[in-house]
């Protein structure tokens, strides 16, 4: 029976990176899902470009319905009645239109997933350790009891005491974060290039949320992972990504390097978004600035920019530039070292053109009620 | 028919750093509460679990107290305990000086209008078969307003909550997130109450949602001089609304001090642990930032460590911790409180 190769490019990603003609361990290109409902197709997401390259972590941020964790489900092949189109590249090869049977030979060999709870994706009336043990059995062709070595080697690996005694141990009698290092150890059991994590700390007190994002951390240098971080929290994007994309409405706001990103926005929604945190090193005396309103139905999206009626930059435009950003959807442009943005009216570059934190309670320059229930309530009388 | 008086506006000039600046608003005096543990299937009874165990606290008025720890701390259980959701096991609950911890439901009633509460998800929090006029209108009519007045107030209340009348006769389905907590925000004004009792009242809103909350919550404090229980698992959320902070870990509080002095410099070393865990949305702070990782996960509240409840994971632990349980006591001379056997010095 095979022992799980490594990657050649294991611990060695930057120098992957750098070696020209080598395809990234992953590249998206103009993704589209669509969701058929009553009421017609409904945009999750709408033309998504990234890469990943190995030990490297991609950072996917947005606010719940911007369509990141149907980004990563899409990815994997797993959106059954969606319509996907556009492209998936695992290692140079693409993944869509593959048969079923192709994908799954992929799905938990070299690329795999953890979700935001763990106790749901975990099957309650398994030992961990026979649902660690048979995705090995099934990649690799490895016997019980090998796959049985394993499970428990991987139980260990990710720092739960006594592995071999708790490998037969049911799901219920771990805690939450436990939990998700059992998710983590399945994941990883087959030895993926790249994993996929959905929210994995999100369910979690922060002193485990710490724990488990070391963990991925330590094991991702050790075997040179790539990673898609899909998070709400910015913080955690701060502390594990290289690169960051924002999502808004299905759409990308933003694509930079981490610290671009945080130091100096381009778009104003990620300013409005880094703006609105309250953060532990902030002056709590200051008001919390706010962007107005709510996120968009994906149902009905108009023909501009989606963000534009929440934007400060359009309510402070006049004209044309304002009906630009009304009537024309910006399309993702490069702008300036590594960055991309979409939006008509990016944030000027350096801290000379950086916007103040704008007050909340400016006036309202014909921004449309911010109280304005902006998912039309269906039956009001 | 008696119009509901206005809040005691005299709790706005306090000085909410000063433990001596008044008499407390509520006091909780060695509050406990245990759950009877399920039986078993064997029929063998589980042991019981102490949520909350010898807590104590007073809050002054006009003040916010924010109550922190992790999930199973026992924060919510407590807040419950306040407002006689939840009947406490043992201890005491003050509010204005009448003890209300046993009190009968018509007792409470006069309390209840200055005591209301916010939860976490604002739609399952509101009667979805009852439009928002009465929600609103309810409470006041409940504690003997006219009910043409009560109607009247209640599209003020939207209005002091940045919402209009034209909501009044909306269906809490018809709300997003946001919108809903502001409905239920204005429901627990309605009685104009002098304390909220906030039980994670923005932990379930996205992030641009969450700052549109915080800042209503602020403006009413000012306005109204309310006074606020603030239980919260945020901690950068309750750094940024709170005048003091008490730190919860297994049904017990480990620290409470003002806010500026427990952020800056945590005595137990739990809250100089929790604080390190909080990421912060800065890259270059996260590379540099010490950070203490701990070990283990928080353990059962059925079976609670013996002597300190925080010396497994504690890395500071000496063998006095594993044999006695450190009480809650002043440190470094300031107001600042810690149940530890080695704080650190303020």
């Amino acid at each position: 029976m095979s022992t799980a190769p490594t990657t050649a490019a294991a611990a060695a990603g930057d120098r992957a990176a750098d070696r020209a003609g080598e395809p990234p361990l992953l590249r998206v290109r103009d993704l589209r899902v669509a969701f058929p409902t009553a009421a017609g197709p409904v945009r999750a997401v709408d033309g998504i470009d990234f890469t990943v390259r190995a030990g490297r972590t991609l950072g996917i941020v947005g606010e719940s319905g911007s369509g990141k964790s149907v980004t990563s489900l899409a990815v994997l092949g797993l959106l059954r009645g969606a319509e996907v189109s556009g492209s998936v590249e695992l290692a140079g090869r693409e993944l869509r239109g593959l048969p079923d049977r192709e994908l799954a030979k992929l799905r938990g060999r070299r690329m795999a997933m953890i979700f935001q709870d763990p106790m749901s994706s975990l099957h309650p009336f398994y030992t961990v350790g026979e649902q660690i043990a048979e995705a090995y059995r099934v990649h690799f062709g490895a016997g019980r009891r090998a796959a049985r070595r394993r499970a428990v080697e991987m139980l260990g690996e990710v720092g739960i005491p006594e592995p071999a005694r708790r490998a037969a141990d049911h799901p219920h009698r771990f805690s939450g974060g436990m939990r998700q290092r059992v998710m983590i150890a399945m994941a990883l059991a087959c030895e993926p290039d790249l994993l996929i994590a959905d929210e994995p700390t999100t369910a979690l007190d922060v002193t485990v949320q710490a724990q488990i994002l070391e963990l991925i951390a330590r094991i991702q240098a050790e075997r040179g992972l790539g990673v898609v971080m899909i998070t709400h929290d910015l913080g955690v994007v701060a502390r594990v990504a290289h690169e960051v994309l924002v999502m808004y409405a299905g759409r990308p706001a933003e694509q930079a390097p981490v610290d671009e990103l945080f130091a100096d926005p381009a778009h104003p929604y990620t300013r409005g978004l880094l703006d609105s945190l309250p953060r532990l090193d902030d002056d709590p005396g200051v008001p919390l600035h706010t962007i107005p309103g709510s996120p968009p139905s994906l149902l009905a999206p108009g023909p501009g920019c989606a963000f534009a009626p929440r934007c400060f930059r359009a309510a402070e435009a006049s004209g044309d530039v304002r009906a630009r950003c009304e009537g024309t959807r910006p399309d993702l442009v490069p702008l300036r070292a590594g960055r991309l943005a979409s939006c008509h009216l990016p944030l000027a570059d350096g801290p000379s053109g950086r916007p103040s934190r704008r007050p909340s309670d400016r006036p309202a320059g014909g921004l449309p009620d911010p109280q304005d229930p902006t998912p039309a309530p269906e039956g009001t009388r | 028919m008696t119009p509901i008086p206005e809040a005691a506006p005299a709790a706005l000039t306090k000085d909410a750093g000063d433990p001596a600046a008044g008499a407390p608003l509520l006091s909780a005096r060695n509050l406990v509460k245990t759950f009877p543990g399920r039986r078993t299937r064997t029929g063998r009874a589980a042991p019981a679990v102490r949520a909350v165990d010898d807590v104590s606290f007073d809050l002054r008025p006009g003040e916010t107290l924010g109550l922190v720890g992790e999930s199973g701390c026992g924060k919510s259980t407590t807040g419950r305990m306040l407002v006689r959701l939840l009947e406490p096991t043992g201890g005491s609950v003050t509010f204005d000086g009448t003890d209300i911890t046993h009190i009968g439901q018509r007792a409470l009633r006069p309390v209840r209008r200055h005591v209301q509460m916010v939860f976490q998800d604002p739609v399952s929090s509101l009667n979805p078969r009852h439009r928002v006029i009465r929600t609103l209108t309810d409470p006041m009519t409940v504690q003997g307003t006219d009910p043409r007045e009560a109607r009247a107030r209640a599209a003020e209340l939207l209005e002091q909550v940045g919402l209009g009348a034209e909501h009044l006769r909306r269906y809490p389905h018809q709300f997003s997130g946001g919108q809903a907590q502001r409905v239920a925000i204005a429901r627990a004004l309605a009685t104009r109450p002098r304390l909220i009792v906030a039980d994670e009242p923005v932990s379930a809103l996205d992030v641009s949602i969450q700052a549109q909350i915080v800042n209503l919550m602020e403006r009413l404090r000012r306005e109204l001089g309310l006074a606020y229980l603030f239980i919260a698992h945020d901690l950068s959320v309750v750094k940024r609304v709170c005048d003091r902070v008490a730190v919860m870990y297994l049904g017990r509080i480990v620290e409470l001090g003002p806010r500026d002095e427990v952020y800056a410099r945590p005595a137990h070393p739990y809250t100089r642990a929790l604080l390190s865990a909080v990421p912060v949305p800065d890259p270059a702070v996260e590379r540099t930032r010490e950070r203490i990782v701990l070990k283990g996960d928080l353990p059962s509240p059925a079976a609670p460590p013996g002597g300190c409840t925080f010396h497994p994971r504690c890395p500071k632990a000496q063998d006095v911790c594993r044999t006695e349980r450190p009480a809650l006591l002043t440190v470094g001379g300031g107001p600042r409180e810690a149940a530890c056997h080695f704080p650190e010095a303020g």
